[in-house]
């Protein structure tokens, strides 16, 4: 009997456990009226750059705490905090992303409900924060020119994700052979309901647009 | 590195289908992954075996089915599969338009498994 193979239907769903916590993580903070967004992006992408210049021209309008999630080190988070944003920082331990679990325990650390937004930056890299949901309201990611336009085809399940697309570094688009339409037309093929802002972080060009669509979205949530 | 979270969910699923059915060996996991996943069949074998050492699941084979991405057509609520890696805008191929949402493509689901 021992050795005879047997079949076993299991048909569950992995990430079936993730998924429920983000989903009841994500009723919890729209009833205390806190907007959650998810930034994901490469290493150097301008990822707390943006967060820094976004701050700027939503800070007088939303109360704001900002999440930094990173393998080790708290350099984001002090860059943060310098700036007068309430600043957390998550140390995932060698962790490459964060799920929903990691992230309660974060937002419940810095109590969430004081807050209009909490933005989450996610630990730096395209793969596995696309897989992990962590209840976020807004799914947002950063490409940065120099990364290259072929992105979309390399990493298809991060730009499938996401309801907004930030391309930063566009004040270097002339010094490369980035692509501007063809990478528009593979980020649409894959997720055709996708907003795009191109910015640049470093100069402010481009971040009024995206910090209103922001703002617009927080108070829809928040309602 | 990043396949390592992932097969975890996995292996933890896959002990705990086998303590329920008293199973001595785990040989075969049948999957089906959806098209949008970053991860490389081999890697994941190889933080499978890693993951497993010491466990009934030692030494189990992954078979691992690739599912096609699936978008539903927003206007006219047609059914199509799309190739990611062409670049292409999606067209559907019913009505022509080019809303779309995603029906499937990015799941992670151990259909069965051979066990001893």
């Amino acid at each position: 009997m021992s050795d005879t193979v047997r079949l076993i239907e299991v048909k569950e769903d992995i990430l079936a456990d993730n998924n429920a916590m983000a989903k009841a993580l994500n009723d919890e903070l729209t009833q205390s009226k806190t907007c959650l967004v998810n930034l994901m992006a490469s290493p150097g992408a301008g990822k707390t750059t943006t967060i820094l210049a976004t701050l700027e021209k939503i800070k007088n309008d939303l109360k704001v705490g900002v999440m930094e999630a990173d393998i080790d080190s708290m350099v984001d988070a002090e860059k943060i905090a310098a700036s007068g944003t309430e600043a957390i920082q998550i140390r995932t331990g060698g962790f490459c992303h964060m799920d929903a679990t990691m992230v309660r325990t974060g937002l419940e650390a810095m109590d969430f409900g004081r807050f209009d937004l909490v933005i989450l930056e996610n630990v730096g890299n395209l793969v596995c924060p696309a897989e992990f949901e962590t209840g976020a309201h807004i799914n947002a990611m950063i490409l940065s020119v120099p990364e290259g336009d072929d992105k979309p085809l390399k990493y298809p399940l991060m730009f499938s994700i996401c309801q907004v697309l930030l391309i930063n570094k566009i004040d270097y688009l002339e010094l490369s052979d980035f692509n501007l339409d063809l990478f528009r037309q593979r980020v649409l093929s894959i997720n055709p309901n996708i907003t795009i802002f191109e910015i640049s972080s470093r100069t402010g060009q481009g971040i009024g647009p995206w910090a209103d669509w922001l703002k617009d979205r927080v108070k829809t949530i928040t309602k | 590195m990043h396949e390592l979270p992932v097969i975890n969910s996995i292996l933890s699923v896959v002990l705990k289908h086998a303590e329920a059915n008293q199973v001595q060996k785990v040989v075969t996991i049948y999957l089906q992954v959806g098209a949008m996943s970053d991860l490389e069949d081999t890697w994941m074998q190889q933080y499978f075996d890693h993951l497993s050492k010491g466990g009934v699941a030692e030494g189990a084979k992954l078979v691992i089915e690739r599912m096609p991405v699936v978008m539903r057509c927003n206007s006219c609520g047609h059914s199509f599969e799309i190739n990611i890696k062409d670049g292409t805008k999606p067209v559907c191929p019913s009505c022509s338009g080019e809303k779309h949402s995603l029906v499937s493509g990015r799941e992670y689901i151990i259909k069965n498994m051979e066990v001893l």
